[in-house]
Formats: structure tokens, sequence, C-alpha cells
């Protein structure tokens, strides 16, 4: 745990002081956004429309962080020096998903509510706690498998086409469970809760590929 | 690449790896770091077999590499302080080894802002700061101004007291420090010696 706490720290202090990944997911998101709004050319959208259009934004703006996550370790010899290290290499991954989780989180909180006034019709108010739940599992999906992804990608010189090519099919499952799940929250007058199967599939997925990732990842490190 | 390297470093003892651009000393130096896994052949460091008993070696090693291993977005002492955290080790080595090479005053500047002479001196105290017993390392007093190539000395030279594989393209100064002498020609034995054995002209011919 100290070591995970020692890596997830020294990251959070590579983003504050480069701030090269948070804003441009957050500038993306925004940005796609207004796409929507007016390539849809509908001044609100609710419902399945709606949950669709966040949740692939989202995913989208993910992949510029995930395509990231890594780069300093690779540029700047610090798998070496982690490696180097007589630690678990497991606390890689514990640390660099917890990241990219903690990075997602931020993202939603200024992204969910530009979403809610740029884009959607009924109120999030209602909607909010069960679209915390959904995008909390989505989330952790998407850190998991991203870091996995990170991790392959970035040993390869097209990391920026390997990470996508890679990580979309695998967080496709992930998709539709989040935007299934949030579907019934952002109607009018909808639901309060998500609907529990799509809940239980999105945390049935990051259980399996938190385990999958935890078994992997040590021989992802290997040179 | 390296094939029909076989010997032995006593410990406390300095082996020189001499050889041009590619020979293999790095990929030497990475084997014995645990950071390059062998496909054939046996490798011990301190009679632990690589790369299975890896993890039992981690942490008796310092690698002085051509990348100092730092994160040009932080400074100096936050690198140090990280480092000191993967290796459990506390905040007062990080001074006592920034001290030893001059550079308390100047560790809270960013990486990417230092020459290249102070960021070698930071990757130097890197190196030693969990007190490996096993230093390797790549051109160790590269861009190191004389100056710093005397404060550097007591951690990384003879006196540091660990056993050490080192690479230098000076092989005068090389010889100068060895004990025993590996002399590589594209991946393979070209000799092996002790160094008050070394022949010059074995020397000369690596190079040519």
């Amino acid at each position: 745990m100290r070591t995970v706490l020692t890596v997830l720290r020294k990251d959070l202090l590579l983003e504050l002081r480069g701030f090269e990944t948070l804003p441009a997911m957050i500038l993306f998101a925004i940005v796609t956004f207004v796409i929507f709004h007016f390539g849809l050319n509908q001044d609100t959208i609710d419902g399945q429309l709606a949950a669709g259009v966040l949740t692939v934004t989202l995913l989208f703006a993910a992949m510029l962080g995930i395509n990231r996550l890594f780069v300093a370790e690779r540029e700047q010899g610090g798998f070496d020096a982690f490696l180097l290290a007589p630690v678990d290499r497991s606390a890689l991954l514990v640390a660099k998903a917890t990241a990219l989780f903690l990075f997602l989180v931020v993202l939603e909180v200024i992204a969910v509510p530009a979403f809610g006034l740029l884009l959607l019709g009924p109120s999030l108010a209602h909607a909010l706690p069960g679209l915390i739940a959904v995008l909390a599992l989505g989330d952790v999906a998407l850190a998991v498998i991203g870091t996995l992804v990170s991790a392959i990608a970035v040993q390869t010189r097209a990391r920026d086409l390997i990470g996508p090519i890679i990580g979309l099919p695998l967080l496709l499952p992930a998709l539709i469970g989040m935007a299934r799940g949030a579907g019934p929250l952002l109607v009018a007058h909808g639901s309060s809760s998500p609907p529990g199967k799509w809940v239980a599939i999105l945390a049935l997925y990051d259980v399996v590929f938190a385990l999958l990732s935890y078994a992997v990842f040590d021989f992802l490190l290997e040179d | 690449m390296l094939r029909d390297v076989s010997l032995q470093v006593p410990a406390g003892s300095t082996l020189a790896v001499l050889g041009r651009n590619g020979a293999g000393k790095s990929t030497l130096l990475r084997i014995l770091a645990t950071l390059l896994r062998p496909h054939a052949g046996d490798v011990l460091v301190f009679g632990e077999a690589l790369p299975r008993r890896g993890f039992a070696v981690r942490g008796q090693v310092g690698l002085l590499a051509h990348d100092p291993l730092l994160y040009r977005d932080l400074s100096g002492r936050e690198n140090l302080s990280y480092h000191a955290r993967l290796h459990d080790i506390g905040p007062d080595r990080v001074e006592e080894v920034l001290e030893a090479v001059g550079m308390r005053e100047r560790a809270d500047e960013p990486v990417r802002l230092l020459s290249r002479g102070l960021v070698q001196r930071l990757a130097v105290c890197r190196t030693v700061l969990h007190a490996p017993s096993l230093l390797l390392l790549d051109e160790p007093l590269a861009n190191l101004d004389p100056a710093a190539t005397e404060l550097v000395g007591p951690l990384i030279g003879r006196d540091s007291g660990a056993t050490r594989v080192l690479t230098s393209h000076d092989p005068q100064a090389a010889l100068a420090e060895a004990d025993v002498v590996l002399g590589l020609e594209d991946g393979r034995t070209a000799f092996v010696t002790s160094a008050d054995k070394v022949d010059a002209a074995a020397v000369k011919r690596l190079y040519v």
C-alpha cells in the first residue's frame, strides 16, 4: 500500500506540474458536447440518446488519459527506476489505475454538469445519485482496462494508435453497461436508480478485469 | 546481443567493461540490473540466479545509466524523495547525498531546468541513495566537470566499498579504476584479464 501511495502521489504531482492530461480530457469532453449540440440539431436530448452521448464522450476523453498514462515512465526512465526498487510490481498497476480513476472523477465533476447545461433536457438533480453509481462503476472499468492497455501501448512506437485499437473493443461492454444503466435515469420523471442488471454487469466486468490485469501486469513490465 | 561472455567479479572489486558503441556494454549492465532477461546462460548476482531470483537482488543494485531515471517536471529533491520512499529510506539520506554532491542549494529546481552536469550529479544521488552493494556504472563521469568528478568519487568510486561494474569509452580512465577488465567485441568476449595484465594492443584493437 505504501508503494501504491508513493507512485500515486508522484503521478498526481507530475500532473499538477505539467497539466498535460486532465485539461485535455476536460476540454475534449466539453467541445464534444458542443459538437453534438450542433450535430444532432437538437436543443436538448434525453433518455438513451443522452446516455449514449454522455458515455461515448467520456470514453473518448478517457482515451486521452489512457494514452498518456505511462508516457513519463517510458520517456523519463520511470519504468526502469521502478523495476530497480524492491517493491511489488503490481503496485504500479494499482497506482496508475487509481490515478486514472481520479482523473476520470475530476473530468466528470466538470463534464457532467456541462452536459446538463449544454445538452440534457431533464434536470440532472433526480438522476444524480444513480448516475454517480453508474459512472463510478464505469470509471473502474475504464481505469483498470485503460491501465492495462496503456502499459501495452506505451511499449510500441504507435502507442496513440494501439491504445484505441486494443482499448475500445475491450471497453465496449463497459460502455454498453454505462449507457444502458444511465439511460433510464436521464428521462424526465424517470427512475432515480439504475437498472440492477446493468449495475451487476458493470460490477462483474470490473472484478473480472481487475483480476485479469493483476495476473498479467508483471509480464507486461518485462523487457 | 551478448554471446560467450563468462566471468566472475569478486565482491568489492571493480570490473571495467570496454568496447565500441554497440559492443554490448549497456546490455550487460541491464542484465545485471535485472532489467533485461537473458535468453540463455547463467547470471548470478550475490549468488542469486537471474532472472528467477531477481527480487532478491533488486534493492542491492544501483544503476547509473545514460538516462538519469529522473522525472523532468519534478525537482531533484522530489525525485530523490520518491526513490527513497520506493526503497523505504528516510528523508535524511536524501539530504545526505545531496550534500555530498553539492546539490542541496539547487535541489528544489525542476530537473528540466538543470544542466546535464547537474542532472548527472542527481543521477549519482539516485544511484547510491539506498547504499547498494553493487554499482552498475554506465559512463558514470559523463557530463561531469573535474570538481563534480571529485565530489562523486566517494559515492561511486573505489572508496564506495561496493562491487562495481563500469563502462567507459575512455580505456585509460577505466583501467585505472579496474581490478578486472572485460573487452567486448560485437557482444562476444575479446578478452578477460586482471587490470595489471591488460594487453594495451588488445585494448586498442577493440576500438579500431
